[in-house]
Formats: C-alpha cells, sequence, structure tokens
C-alpha cells in the first residue's frame, strides 16, 4: 500500500505531467474508443431506422438514451477507478440491496420481476448495475491480494458472484445472470485462476448439466435447446424466429437489399427484428459487406478495449478493463451467433445496435470506465 | 491476514494478466472467425435458397375476377348489371370485444341468431388471419347507415364495397334470362379452374348458363406483397382482367312487360317470336320470382317457397314445359291433310256432334256435345278450323294416320327443342307408333290417333314450339331457328343462326293462305250465326274493334275427365280446369309477329288465352292513335272477301 507520503510525491509528479497533456486526455477521452463508439452507433441507429419501420417516435426515443449514454460514460471517465475501487464494496451493497427491492417492490412484466419504478425516478433494472458492479467487485477485492488467487479468495469471490446471479436468477433473468456470471468470472481468468481448478469448475458444471435440465430448467428453456438443434421442427411457433432470421440473413447475399429495402422485418416476418434479431435486419439490407463492416467495428472497439487494459497501471484496473472487453465480446458473439443459428436462442441484444435505452447506458458507463482507466494514469516509478 | 505481509510481485502478476489476456483475445479471434465462416455460408453459399424462401413467403398471386358481360334487350335496355353491392366483414383480430359488437348489431341492422351463427362457423374455417370475413351481404342502406353511426363501437367491422350481378327488371324477365349464383363442386368441374378462381358465381340457368363462356370474361392476376400476418401491403405487379362480352338480346322488354301483364293473374307461359328472324321477343312465365335473390345466396326458406305447389312453382318455366296443345294444333293438322291428298279444301262431313271408330263402342264427343247435341251440321276444313270442328278431325286423323301426321307435324318443329340456346325447353312428345313402342314397348291403337287429332293424349307441345309452329305457318315454310341471343357487344353485328330444319314445302303452296285465311276466321268471322261464327270472334275481335287482321286458333287442353255432374253445370275444381291456350299471329298479310299463349287451368282457350294473346299483338302492333303502326302495316292484303266469307 501506498503512504500517504508517496502518495503525495506520485501526485505532483502526476500534477507535473499533466500539463503535457493533450485536450482528450485531459477531457479523460480515448479518441481511437470514441471514433468507434461513434460509428458503430451511427450505423446501429441507421439499422434501427428501418428495422422499426421509419418510426421517427422510437428514433428520437432511442437517440435520447444514447445522449444519455454518453454524458454517462463521459461523467464515469472523470472519476478515476482507484475511486471506484475504494467504493466498490459499498456500491456492491447498494446494488445486492436494490435486487432485494426489486424482489420485494419490483414491478412484473411478462412474468418476470425485473423493473423498479420508484416515484419521481426513471424506472430502471437494477440487474443492469450489476453487470458492472460485479466486475468491479470482484476486481477490486482481488486487486489487493496476491496473484493467482488462493482457493479462499476465489471462494469470497464466488459469493460476490453468487449472491447477485442468484437474485438475479429468481426473478428470473437467467440470461443476464449468466452474463454477469461470465463478467465476474472473467476477472478471476485474468486475474490468473489456476487452470486445475478451471478444469474440475468445467467439469462439475457438465456433471450438473443433467440435473439442471430435469430439476432446474423451465419448458420453454428446454425447448429452445430443442429448436436450437432442429429448427423446422415447429416452424410456426418456437423455429419460427431462428428460420425467419435465416432467411433474412441468407437472402442478404453479398452486398444486401439496400437500406431500408429488407422485406422480412419491414413485413413482420421478422420477430424482435428491433431489439434481439437486429442483426438480421442489417444482414439482410447491408448482406455480408455490412456484417463484415459491423464485426470489424466490434473489433477496433474490443481491440482498444483490450488494449486499455493490457497498458494498464494496475491490477484493478487491468482486471476490470479486460473483464469489461471481453464480457462486450460475449454479447456480440451470443448474439450474432444466436441470430445466425449457430447458438440457441437466448434474450441477448446486440450491444450498442438493438433498440433499449438501459442497455446502452449500461454499456456506455463500461466505456466511460475504460477510458477512466486509460486517461487517469500516473507516471510509473519503479517498475 | 497473512497476505497482505507477502511481497506482491507486480511484474509476475502482470505477466500472468497478459498472457490471460492473449489467451482470451486468441480464442475472440477464433471466434469472430467462426461468425465470418457463418455468415458466409449464409449469404453466399445458400445464398439463392433463402431468396426463394423469402420471395415464397411474402409473394403471392392473387387472381382478379373479370367483370361479367351485360346483357341488353334489342333496344339497349339493360336487363343484366353489374351493382356495387355492400356487405359488411369482419377481421377477427382487430374486433376488441366481438360479442359486443355483435349484440349491438343485433339491435341496430336486425342480425339474427341464424347469422351470427353462420358468422362463428366462417370464423371458424378462416385459414389466414386478418382476413374479412363477411357478416351480412346486400345491405340496405338503412344498414348502412346504421352501422356508420355506431362504426366507432363496432372496431374491427367494415363495411366494403363489391361488384354484384343485378337483374334491374327483377322478376319480368326471371325466365327469359335466367340468373348466377354461388358455384358448385360440380359447376367447378365443368369450367377452366384457373380461369374461375376469382369468380364464386356461376350462370346457373337461362342466357346466364347458356352463354356463360362468353359472359365470363378472362381472370387477371395480381402479384402481391403480404406480410407475416397475411395482410396485403402492397400490390406488385398487376394483369388485368379482361371483362366478359356483352350480349344483345331479341328480348323486348316493353313486350315483355305487355306479355306479363296481359296474362296477369294466370299461371301460365306465353312466348312471343318475330317470325322474320326467329327472334325471341318476349318469353314469360307465371308466377315468376326475383332472380336478384340468388345474388349472395339464396335464403333456404326463399328457396322453398319458390319451389312449393302451393305457390304455384315460380321457379317452373311453363313457356318452357310440355303440355296438350288441344285444338291448336288443328292448323297444322289441316295443312298437313290437304298436302298429303287426304282432304280438299271442298271436301265436307256431316257431324252429328260424335265420332265412333268402326267395330268399337267408344264415343268421342265433339266440345259443341255439352253445349246441344246437334254438331256442326255440314262441315268443311275451313269451318273445321274457325269453329274447331272435333269431329271433322277424328275423322280426318283416323284415315291420315298417326305416322303420316307424325312425320308432317315434325316439319314444325314439334317433339324436338329446335331452338338456339334455350336448352332447357322440353323436347315435348309428337308420337307415332315407333314412338310409342320406344316408350312404352306398346302398340299404337287406333283410338289414339283420334285422341291426337285434338291435341289430346301422348301429344305434347310447348309455348315455344307452338310459337315457333305459329311463325312457320305465318312465314309459309321459311324456317328460323328460335332464339334468345341478337348479337354480341352492343355494336356487334347480328348473329345469322343456322336452320335448325329444312324450309316446310308444299306440293301447293296456297294452301298456306287457305289455312291462314281459315285462322283469320277464328278471330274475324262474326256473322253467320252461332254455328258460323270464329271461335274466338266474341272475345276478340267481337269485342273491340281491331287495327289489324289476326290470324289465331285456340286449344282448350282436358286435364281431367269430366263426370257428368260437371256437364250439367257444377263447378270444377281450379286443379282440374282445362288448359287455355291460344296461338296466333298478325298482321296475317304480312305477319310481324307469332305468339302462343298457355294458361294453366285458364278454362277457356278462345274465352281467356284469346284476348290475352290479343293484348300482346295489341301492345306490339298498335300506335298510341289506336291504328296500326306505320312500319307494321301489310304491303299486301289477303282478299276481303276471304276475310267475310261464310263457309262453303
Amino acid at each position: 500500500m501506498l503512504t500517504p507520503e508517496s502518495r503525495k510525491y506520485i501526485g505532483s509528479v502526476g500534477a507535473g505531467l499533466e500539463r503535457k497533456r493533450s485536450w482528450p486526455q485531459r477531457l479523460h477521452v480515448d479518441v481511437p474508443l470514441l471514433c468507434a463508439l461513434v460509428v458503430l452507433l451511427s450505423f446501429g441507429l441507421m439499422v434501427l431506422y428501418s428495422a422499426t419501420n421509419q418510426s421517427v417516435p422510437e428514433m428520437r426515443r432511442q437517440l435520447y438514451f444514447t445522449g444519455i449514454a454518453f454524458a454517462m460514460m463521459f461523467g464515469i471517465a472523470q472519476f478515476d477507478v482507484r475511486w471506484l475501487r475504494t467504493w466498490s464494496p459499498w456500491m456492491f451493497v447498494g446494488g445486492v440491496l436494490l435486487l432485494v427491492a426489486v424482489m420485494v417492490f419490483g414491478e412484473v412484466t411478462n412474468g418476470a420481476r425485473r423493473w423498479l419504478n420508484f416515484p419521481g425516478l426513471p424506472r430502471f433494472q437494477p440487474s443492469e448495475v450489476m453487470k458492472i458492479l460485479v466486475p468491479l467487485t470482484v476486481a477490486a477485492y482481488l486487486s489487493r491480494k496476491v496473484m493467482p488467487p488462493s482457493l479462499w479468495h476465489l471462494t469470497i469471490c464466488m459469493m460476490i458472484i453468487g449472491v447477485p446471479v442468484i437474485l438475479i436468477a429468481k426473478q428470473p433473468d437467467l440470461g443476464t445472470a449468466l452474463l454477469i456470471t461470465v463478467a465476474g468470472v472473467f476477472v478471476l481468468l485474468l486475474a490468473g485462476i489456476r487452470w486445475k481448478w478451471v478444469m474440475i469448475v468445467l467439469m462439475l458444471a457438465m456433471l450438473a448439466a443433467p440435473a439442471l435440465w430435469v430439476f432446474y430448467m423451465d419448458d420453454y428453456q428446454k425447448n429452445r435447446i430443442h429448436t436450437f438443434l432442429d429448427p423446422e421442427r415447429e416452424p410456426l411457433k418456437a423455429g419460427w424466429n431462428i428460420i425467419q432470421s435465416k432467411t433474412a440473413i441468407g437472402s442478404g447475399g453479398i452486398y444486401g437489399k439496400g437500406w431500408l429495402k429488407g422485406v422480412q422485418s419491414r413485413l413482420d416476418y421478422l420477430p424482435e427484428g428491433q431489439t434481439d434479431f437486429i442483426v438480421a435486419v442489417l444482414a439482410e439490407e447491408f448482406g455480408l459487406v455490412g456484417i463484415l463492416f459491423l464485426l470489424s467495428l466490434y473489433v477496433v472497439v474490443i481491440g482498444r478495449a483490450l488494449y486499455i487494459a493490457g497498458v494498464a497501471q494496475d491490477l484493478f484496473s487491468r482486471l476490470l478493463a479486460g473483464s469489461l472487453a471481453l464480457t462486450f465480446f460475449v454479447y456480440v458473439f451470443v448474439n450474432i451467433g444466436m441470430v445466425s443459428g449457430l447458438l440457441p436462442v437466448v434474450g441477448v441484444p446486440l450491444p450498442l445496435v438493438s433498440l433499449g435505452g438501459t442497455s446502452i447506458i449500461s454499456l456506455m458507463t463500461g466505456f466511460g470506465i475504460l477510458m477512466s482507466v486509460h486517461t487517469h494514469r500516473t507516471a510509473r516509478i519503479g517498475y | 491476514m497473512t497476505e497482505r505481509h507477502i511481497l506482491k510481485d507486480h511484474n509476475q502478476e502482470r505477466r500472468l494478466f497478459l498472457s490471460r489476456l492473449f489467451i482470451g483475445a486468441g480464442i475472440a479471434v477464433v471466434l469472430v472467425c467462426a461468425l465470418i465462416t457463418r455468415m458466409v455460408y449464409l449469404q453466399v453459399v445458400q445464398h439463392a435458397y433463402y431468396t426463394t424462401k423469402s420471395d415464397s413467403y411474402r409473394i403471392h398471386t392473387l387472381p382478379v375476377a373479370p367483370n361479367r358481360g351485360r346483357i341488353y334487350d334489342r333496344n339497349g335496355v339493360l336487363l343484366a348489371e353489374n351493382k356495387p353491392s355492400f356487405f359488411l366483414t369482419v377481421i377477427k383480430e382487430n374486433a376488441k370485444d366481438l360479442e359486443a359488437s355483435l349484440n349491438l348489431l343485433a339491435n341496430t341492422i336486425h342480425l339474427s341468431a341464424d347469422e351470427v351463427d353462420k358468422l362463428r362457423v366462417r370464423l371458424k374455417r378462416r385459414a389466414v388471419p386478418f382476413s374479412p370475413v363477411p357478416v351480412r351481404q346486400n345491405l340496405s342502406e338503412m344498414d348502412i347507415a346504421n352501422i356508420a353511426v355506431n362504426q366507432f363501437r363496432l372496431p374491427g367491422f367494415a363495411i366494403e364495397a363489391q361488384l354484384a350481378r343485378h337483374y334491374p327488371q327483377g322478376e319480368l324477365m326471371a325466365h327469359a334470362i335466367g340468373y348466377i349464383g354461388s358455384m358448385s363442386e360440380e359447376e367447378l368441374k365443368t369450367v377452366d379452374p384457373e380461369n374461375y378462381e376469382g369468380t364464386d358465381e356461376i350462370g346457373k340457368i337461362g342466357v346466364e348458363k347458356f352463354y356463360e363462356d362468353t359472359l365470363h370474361g378472362i381472370v387477371g392476376y395480381e402479384q402481391v406483397e403480404k406480410n407475416a400476418s397475411g395482410r396485403i401491403m402492397q400490390v406488385l405487379s398487376r394483369t388485368d382482367p379482361v371483362a366478359g362480352q356483352d350480349i344483345v338480346l331479341y328480348l323486348d322488354s316493353k313486350l315483355q312487360k305487355a306479355t306479363s301483364d296481359a296474362l296477369g293473374d294466370f299461371k301460365g307461359g306465353a312466348v312471343v317470336i318475330d317470325p322474320q328472324n326467329g327472334g325471341v321477343m318476349a318469353m314469360v312465365s307465371k308466377p315468376s320470382f326475383d332472380p336478384n335473390l340468388f345474388i349472395g345466396g339464396i335464403a333456404r326458406a326463399e328457396w322453398a317457397r319458390l319451389n312449393s305447389t302451393k305457390d304455384g312453382t315460380p321457379m317452373f318455366n311453363r313457356a318452357l314445359g310440355k303440355y296438350n296443345p288441344g285444338s291448336t294444333i288443328k292448323p297444322f293438322l289441316g295443312l298437313g291433310a290437304l298436302d298429303t291428298g287426304i282432304r280438299t279444301r271442298e271436301y265436307t262431313i256431316r257431324d252429328p256432334g260424335h265420332f265412333q271408330l268402326d267395330g268399337n263402342s267408344h264415343v268421342f264427343h265433339d266440345w259443341t256435345w255439352w253445349h246441344d247435341h246437334n254438331g256442326h251440321d255440314l262441315v268443311s276444313l275451313e269451318k273445321a278450323i274457325y269453329q274447331s270442328c272435333d269431329t271433322y278431325f277424328y275423322d280426318l286423323a283416323t284415315e291420315m294416320d298417326i305416322d303420316v301426321m307424325h312425320d308432317f307435324l315434325t316439319q314444325f318443329g314439334f317433339g324436338r327443342n329446335a331452338s338456339v340456346d334455350i336448352p332447357k325447353a322440353s323436347p315435348g312428345v309428337l308420337p307415332s307408333r315407333k314412338w310409342k313402342k320406344a316408350t312404352y314397348g306398346q302398340a299404337w291403337y287406333q283410338g289414339e290417333t283420334v285422341n291426337s287429332a285434338i291435341g289430346q293424349g301422348y301429344t305434347e307441345v310447348t309455348p315455344l314450339q307452338l310459337a315457333t309452329a305459329t311463325m312457320l305457318m305465318a312465314n309459309h315454310g321459311k324456317w328460323h331457328q328460335p332464339a334468345l341471343i341478337k348479337r354480341i357487344g352492343l355494336d356487334g353485328e347480328d348473329i345469322a343462326h343456322p336452320n335448325a330444319a329444312p324450309d316446310i314445302k308444299l306440293k301447293n303452296e296456297d294452301d298456306w293462305n287457305f289455312i291462314t285465311h281459315a285462322m283469320t276466321e277464328v278471330v274475324h268471322k262474326g256473322t253467320g250465326g252461332y254455328h258460323n261464327t270464329g271461335t274466338a270472334y266474341s272475345a276478340i275481335a267481337g269485342a273491340k274493334p281491331m287495327a289489324y287482321t289476326m290470324a289465331g286458333k285456340s286449344g282448350t287442353a282436358q286435364v281431367a275427365e269430366l263426370t257428368a255432374d260437371h256437364k250439367n253445370g257444377d263447378a270444377v275444381d281450379e286443379e282440374d280446369k282445362d288448359n287455355a291456350l291460344f296461338i296466333a299471329f298478325a298482321p296475317a298479310e304480312d305477319p310481324k309477329i307469332a305468339v302462343a299463349v298457355y294458361i294453366e287451368h285458364g278454362a277457356g282457350g278462345s274465352g281467356v288465352a284469346g284476348p290475352i294473346a290479343r293484348k300482346i299483338l295489341d301492345a306490339y302492333l298498335v300506335g298510341e292513335d289506336g291504328q296500326l303502326k306505320p312500319e307494321y302495316r301489310p304491303k299486301t292484303t289477303l282478299a276481303p272477301a276471304l276475310i267475310t266469307s261464310t263457309a262453303p
């Protein structure tokens, strides 16, 4: 730990360096990441405009949320991540309390209790907050320990991950619970958890899978697996989505049918074309070229995020940045894999493109953290 | 707490982190490649497959029914047209509260429980979501107003318009032009199913049926784009249907009206033919029905009523039904007797009022027997026609023999349907030995020849056949096939119909004039006392002065054997009354119109059917000034002496 004296010293050195900093650094903005995000969000809005059948009100809403998301990103970026680390236990406890509040006061929509709607505050999903708080807290906890983490530390981490995940799974929102697990586990993996334990957990999971199938999974979840294995089984019910999205993607060809000229979503053949299946709309209208463009934008964003993680100055920043980058990739892969029929249907939106304010705001908050990591650098001393 | 004092090796930690980060990045790269491979497979390798699949979902070809050809009378009066008809439909998906809406409709447009039940069946059967299902067809203006006022309380309900067949003349033309109705499975087999893809209704009877191919037209197609709910979003391309051709008929709606009015409340049929071309100018059967009832489906009760005997079977076309012709057969038979040389004009018999075959005890009575027992006294062929002497014809027929009678009368179109386009007409029966053998497997009896002489027994003819034969008499044997169709298209050429039979050639062409003269005497001969007056004189020419010469012949066909009581003046039951017939043409000198009237249970051919025939002729020939219209004035005249002459 740093002594107050050394802190002062480092601070004075940092203050000295700061004068030489360029204006983006002073604004705590990472230009390459910002550019990639702006292009990605613009392209996303273009696709969304078509997917919503050129609905201006929907676009206005989405632009409004995008604005809020940018504000969040810039806002978070102004805080030094180390400040976040200090406060993480309290934020985590606050987040868990919110989840408990959801269980008690939550609003029920589509049979699930996910939303908090306090008067005077915008309606929001506490589980979205946990997407960031879980990796943040795990990284904060581990950053004070010696790596690779010991079994005891792992157990503590598993509890930090497990408590919110169980609360979210109870809502029920299995998709988000799984993604939060993944974000937390990424921190552990990046921290250098031994492969031996990784193997043991994987084998336990494989053994537990049949038990999960029999005792835990709902019929609709089992159905999704069935449908994934054989979409033609129920072409008008469960298989409809995936057949229609594959048809949209396939009929797009190399160059696509042109912007606003896709028929699968315009004629309502493609369900959820604005949200989870938006990549099918993109593929139909912009073809393989559009898909490659989208993927390269994601590659740039993720690549930059991984770079930020790689060059981060302290363990906490590294773990958090790395986890956020890899989780973001998981979102991208799971969504596109699901829509193109590589993975079973799970309700994961296409990050930064699908309609929906909460998702964009939480993702951009994550990028704000990344920018903070990269712009609140201190002079390296000793190493 | 111990770890806190273990020195962190930051470099080692950083290397461990970086190696893990590289592994993660590597896996990410592999997975992105997997996604790209997947997309290439879908978008390049399987592109054609998915393109076809996408099109097959959204592009549908819909048939567009052609507009049916209209039907006009000879003067361009519309007989059948296509009018926008309004019907109420409901889209189930858009109906918020179907039950409440149906309750409201029950109050506002009196939607019956029966209609609601039928609607429920249709809603259940409906295959495509968001498709409108008919609730009620042929909405009245009142219905439309009531629905419009309550529209906001009827979500999902809509009034739609569609062209529907309409018969502006209603009952008047029903039996002449027929009607269209919903196509049955069997009917669908008789047409090209592709051409009828958009068509629900087909000609059921009459002109509508006979000229179905001409009237129907050629189906068009629309390529439409449908969304996942089956709703049509846009029309991609359209091949217009070719409308059916219009048809112009020989029918004259004014004359048809006059004919219908002349029949009044009698049951019966009448056919009017233009002798110059065989065109059917009027074809009436009473009682009639409204053909508009069949458009959009006829109610069961309505159908039952149209076919019930109690209501006079309005569906039955009496103009085409077969009946005993009675004495209307006599002019033709008399002509045959002259032509075959069996009788001369001068040959006379002394009529005692009854007739007996040699060696047979059965007595055939003359019709006068029931008035007095004097008979007609001295009777020539001329008098036998204008006095309608049965005894003369009993004697004549016995000598002529049934087969000779059959062969001669065949030339007039009896015993078959000689029409161009009226397939529903009965062929009737013109008996012969051969016919009886084939039909009953029995030998012919001489007594049956006697019955045939006065149009009784087996002999059955239709009013259409009688009118045709009358036309032949008026034309001196010149054949024109009776036809309803005049031309196709309002500006088309008149169709020349082939003749159904060779023209009738007589050995002595003047025999036409002789019989015609005798027929004018039926109507006009009014001097010479009871036994020398034309049978129809008092009812026709004697009743009111005439502007033209009319040739006619009455017929009173026995329906039931009358008992002695009836003959003594007791009332006869309605259904036992004789059928009354009358045939006529005019002006006798240069005929412009030939008519046959049949009155069911009309009792008197001369007294009841005769004046009706005159009314029809008057309507056609006489102008408002009471004079013969100039265009119908004969260029030649019959010798006036002939008209007023008495029997030889």
